[in-house]
């Protein structure tokens, strides 16, 4: 284990590296143009095993990570904003194909008028694609995560895409130190990847020919037990994770001081990690309030989620807005516990296309919840 | 060769969804012939996603990707790249789309899988419609010609696909016709043994989308290169050159048959002939054709 100082896109690069992938194809997008020039440079330099396909687009990436997919390969693609709208029907293509493509999306607003900062709009906007999402809160959680999501995606009874999001700048292009285990130990944490269908001249198969309304109904069926399959599949990956490298980052949820407290804050990515600082600073002030990352949005979190809001009422903040609705994290809270528990769920909006959002404003949040004085849901300090 | 001398091993198998006697079939029959076992189909939206007959089924003895309408070119780079790194040698990776998935939403996959010299063989297969969809023009449509969505017929030409394909100066491209079936499989089994980007395309006469009778389908296509309406012609190590009949046509040892011979088989043309003869429009074809060869004889 040595520790490496590097901005979250490097890392996202070295984790790429670590894990054998055999193809890599992706095209440039601010921010995460330096994951995809850190992974040419290792080609360039004979550090890299595999085969980097330089794309035409977005569209023609996931196309091609599907190709390379299909025949076996260890697949991986980086992209951001446009760049995953772009992807949108592929990325339904390769989850309903069941092809364990791993893919880091730097979060980044959605124009107009051109916005290059975070926000997650362009990934929750691929909600309902059937890949699996994770939401990281710092460098060394991208590295991990990245290493993580192949052995999850390849895992037989999951056999689904992975989408590892982190916030643009934010992370990106911040360094942070993260502890990188050696190669030998992450080559027997991951495997070779199992193929549990390819397209073989030995064996051939048809896939994704004609599939009649009487078939279709199975496929979704098979997805959704293998997000379920999912859900606890992280669990374990992420507890032998800890045993091996003793680096915990929770599991769907990330737990922080959530004991004996009134309130549970839920946030995600890097605003997850500035929420800690504010969850320390109100404890100093005698509040009892606690922290759940939200580290997995698909699958949803629900059991976890019914549990928490079993002790204490909810807060909510989003980086991102289904228009027209309310920000989709706490949709989902509340859809989670509908029927199940009764507790108070409140919710903001904050930090859309990368506009600051520091401890101190998700304090103030948190403490106008809890003194009573919650005005609705809004859009926190569009005008300040 | 003689059709009798084809392989007989057969890769397209009864009980395919296709209208009987659908020319398309017979065309990757023959392709399929050249290619052998050791192929991996990736095949776009288009009639043959349909005629593969249905999940769990199969009617090709090869392996297939079915991929997204405009996705074709950019999965095979990915199915390329795939075999490269896992160490499958010799293994044919072939894209077989259509017109619309080739001319027109696939373009962009296309060019960007021919620059990057993707070692595989992209065939289009053009009916110079959207069939699938039921009959609506593509970028391959010739001018005059009705469709569903060109009910006065197409105001506009066809592009040249083979032109735009040899911009990118790849090592083999190739145009064969349905009717010219050993010639077909000659084509294909040179870019078999060719490394780098392969482009074939094979004209391929619908009766339905053309408006003729099913037993007219080999003489459709056989005059369309007769008129010279369709060329046969190689592009190798950046020269082109002509054969069969085209290459008559070229060297002027024959006269090209008047374009309306073809032209008056296909109801999708009736509207030149009927109520009463359309001479603008038959000239600015006759004119459009004569330009095309001139163009050719400059290149060769
Ligand atoms: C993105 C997208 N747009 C539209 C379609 C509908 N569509 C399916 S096949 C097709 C036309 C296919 O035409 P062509 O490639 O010429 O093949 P043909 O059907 O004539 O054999 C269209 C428009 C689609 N599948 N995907
Ligand atoms: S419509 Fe034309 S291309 Fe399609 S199956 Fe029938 S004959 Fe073949």
């Amino acid at each position: 284990m040595r520790i490496v100082v590097d901005t979250g896109n490097h890392i996202a690069a070295k984790a790429v590296q670590m894990a054998r992938v055999d193809v890599v194809a992706a095209y440039p997008i601010t921010p995460q143009t330096t994951i995809v020039e850190r992974i040419a440079e290792y080609v360039e330099k004979g550090e890299f095993h595999g085969d980097y396909i330089c794309v035409e687009s977005e569209h023609s990436a996931m196309s091609a990570c599907i190709g390379a997919s299909a025949v076996g390969a260890r697949t991986f693609t980086a992209t951001s904003s446009h760049g995953l709208l772009l992807m949108h029907e592929m990325l339904h293509w390769a989850a309903l194909a069941r092809l364990p493509i791993v893919m880091a999306n730097v979060n980044r607003a959605i124009g107009p008028g051109w916005n290059i900062w975070s926000d997650q709009n362009d990934s929750i906007s691929q909600r309902d694609t059937g890949w699996i999402q994770f939401y990281c809160s710092s460098n060394q959680e991208i590295f991990d995560t990245i290493i993580q999501a192949f052995k999850l995606g390849e895992h037989e009874k999951v056999q689904l895409p992975v989408m590892v999001n982190y916030d643009g700048f934010i992370l990106s292009h911040t360094s942070l130190p993260v502890k990188i285990p050696e190669q030998e130990e992450i080559d027997e944490f991951l495997p070779k990847r199992k193929i549990k269908w390819k397209l073989d001249i030995n064996n051939p198969i048809t896939h994704g020919n004609i599939i009649m309304p009487n078939d279709y109904p199975k496929i979704r069926r098979a997805m959704q037990e293998a997000h379920e399959n999912a859900h606890g599949i992280i669990k374990e990956i992420s507890r032998e994770w800890e045993e091996r490298f003793g680096i915990y980052h929770g599991e769907l949820l990330e737990l922080y001081k959530c004991d004996d407290v009134d309130y549970v804050l839920l946030s995600m990515g890097a605003l997850g990690a500035e929420s800690k600082v504010a969850v320390d600073e109100m404890r100093k002030k005698g509040r009892k309030i606690g922290l759940a990352r939200v580290r997995v949005l698909r699958p949803f979190p629900k059991k976890e989620v019914i549990e928490l809001a079993r002790h204490s009422d909810l807060i909510v903040i989003d980086r991102n807005i289904s228009v027209g609705m309310e920000g989709a994290l706490f949709t989902e809270i509340k859809a989670s516990l509908y029927g199940e528990v009764d507790a108070k769920v409140y919710g903001y909006i904050a930090g859309l296309g990368g506009k600051d959002v520091t401890f101190k404003d998700i304090s103030k949040m948190c403490e106008r919840v809890m003194d009573g004085k919650y005005g609705g849901y809004m859009i926190f300090d569009v005008e300040g | 060769m003689a059709i009798k001398d084809l392989p007989k091993e057969e890769y397209v198998l009864p009980g395919s969804a296709a209208c009987p006697g659908c020319p398309a079939t017979i065309a990757l029959r023959t392709v399929l012939k050249a290619l052998g076992k050791r192929t991996i189909l990736v095949i776009p939206a288009w009639w043959t996603a349909v005629i593969q007959s249905w999940y769990p089924h199969t009617s090709f003895k090869v392996p297939i990707l079915n991929i997204a309408f405009e996705a074709a070119a950019a999965a095979a780079s990915g199915v390329s790249s795939g075999l490269k790194v896992l160490g499958e040698k010799d293994i044919n990776v072939v894209v077989w789309a259509g017109d619309g998935g080739t001319y027109d939403i696939g373009i962009q996959a296309l060019s960007g899988a021919l620059e990057r010299n993707t070692d595989f063989i992209y065939i289009c297969y053009n009916n110079q419609i959207y069939s699938n969809t039921g009959i609506q023009r593509s970028g391959a449509t010739p001018y005059a010609a009705w469709t569903t969505t060109t009910v006065g017929g197409k105001r506009e030409f066809n592009k040249d696909m083979g032109a735009i394909v040899m911009a990118h100066r790849i090592p083999y491209v190739a145009t064969a016709c349905i009717s010219y079936p050993e010639d077909l499989y000659k084509k294909v089994m040179k870019a078999k043994e060719i490394r780098g980007p392969k482009y074939i395309e094979i004209l391929t006469p619908c009766p339905p989308g053309w408006r003729f009778s099913m037993d007219k389908t080999v003489e459709v296509g056989r005059l369309a290169v007769e008129t010279g309406a369709w060329p046969l012609y190689e592009y190798e190590n950046g020269k082109m050159s002509f054969n069969g009949f085209s290459k008559l046509i070229l060297e002027g040892k024959v006269k090209r048959k008047p374009i309306e011979e073809w032209l008056k088989m296909q109801g999708r043309f009736r509207n030149l002939f009927k109520p009463k003869r359309d001479e603008e429009r038959i000239r600015r074809i006759e004119e459009f054709i004569e330009r095309m060869w001139e163009d050719f004889r400059s290149k060769v």
